[in-house]
């Protein structure tokens, strides 16, 4: 044991910063993973119906689902043109 | 009915092949007839580990296409009667798995009497996985106290909660979480994720914790699997690990750092 270990306060240890980060993210991949399998089906669809009557891309149209208790909320975000 | 046990990570590297050979060697040792058999098509390795890659003529994936039979196949470990071997083919695509064929060796495995077997999955998340994982009873997550090992094994039960066949049925394969390459002092010294810090994240019941140690690299050096090195800690804790799989109840070992000296504690020493 070093002996300047026996004094003061130690830092964060690195393995502490280790288990915050995973804890984060993996209970946000987890959720990702759990939400429903139409979700790029959906997208998708929405994706085309949106085409019909404005030209966006792709990656102009993003959809989430997000748990809030008990309750989810569906959120689509579709960016429009310039005109 | 014979139990398919997996053994995955989604990482490279973290010691599922080491793993394989030390639970199909354990295994076997505990008088059980088991097969363990290779996923890692174009990049095989069991047959190294276990010292028969000399021995090999025909593969898994020759059974599968029909060029070979089952029989001609499998290899009977030297030291252990009740082992067998079914190397990778060194040559052949990853989409020589297919499902159906998977199953029929899986099929007929059992019905010449074997007991287990043991898949040794390839590392990543491809055909070779997902075929490795498609059958199981039993899956054996094998994981490095690191943040990256971690990820990639809760990413693998996703995929064994969601694809694998039991959970596509409605049912659940059985999970057990094996650390490995675990450095006791450095996690005494918040250098290293214990093993409470991975069993929290996961959530998966702890079958075994495998020290960092030379007796590994020591035993693929001579192909043995490192199980049978019943002198090594890691021989010990793998044994520990087979026995709480087949429902022993033993405790950890080689946990907590080795108590040192006064004497090498003040010249900082001690490994």
């Amino acid at each position: 044991m070093p002996i300047f270990g026996l004094f003061g306060r130690k830092k964060k240890s690195s393995a502490a910063a280790a288990r915050e980060r995973l804890q984060i993210l993996i209970s946000h991949e987890r959720q990702n993973r759990l939400g429903p399998d139409f979700l790029p089906d959906l997208q998708r669809e929405i994706l085309d119906v949106v085409k019909k009557y404005v030209a966006v891309r792709d990656d102009q149209v993003s959809i989430r689902l997000d748990r809030e208790g008990d309750a989810s909320v569906l959120e689509l975000n579709v960016t429009l043109p310039e005109n | 009915m014979a139990i398919v046990v997996t053994v995955t990570s989604g990482k490279g590297g973290v010691g599922k092949t080491t793993s394989s050979a030390a639970i199909a060697a354990g295994l076997a040792q505990a008088g059980n007839r088991t097969a363990v058999i290779d996923f890692d098509v174009g990049l095989r390795n069991l047959d190294l580990v276990m010292g028969v890659e000399r021995r090999v003529v025909f593969d898994f994936v020759s059974v599968i296409s029909g060029e070979a039979s089952l029989n001609q196949a499998l290899i009977q470990d030297k030291r252990l009667e009740q082992l067998s071997i079914l190397a990778a083919s060194q040559t052949k695509d990853k989409d020589a798995l297919t499902e159906e064929g998977v199953g029929q060796v899986i099929k007929q495995l059992a019905d010449m009497g074997f007991e287990y077997i043991i898949c040794d999955s390839p590392a990543g998340i491809e055909r070779g996985a997902t075929m490795a994982l498609h059958f199981a009873d039993h899956a054996v997550i094998v994981t490095n106290p690191e943040v990256s090992s971690v990820r990639d094994s809760d990413r693998i039960l996703g995929i064994l909660q969601s694809k694998s066949k039991r959970a596509k049925e409605g049912g659940k394969v059985n999970e057990h979480l094996l650390i490995t390459r675990y450095d006791p002092v450095r996690v005494d010294h918040g250098e290293m994720l214990s093993k409470e810090d991975v069993c929290d994240i996961l959530a998966v019941k702890l079958m075994g914790v495998i020290p960092e140690s030379k007796a590994v690299l020591k035993a693929s050096n001579t192909g043995f699997p490192v199980i049978l090195d019943a002198e090594s800690d890691a021989g010990m804790a793998y044994s520990d690990a087979v026995a709480r799989f087949l429902g022993e109840d033993r405790p950890l070992r080689f946990v907590a750092p080795k108590k040192q000296g006064l004497f090498s504690r003040f010249l900082g020493g001690g490994d």
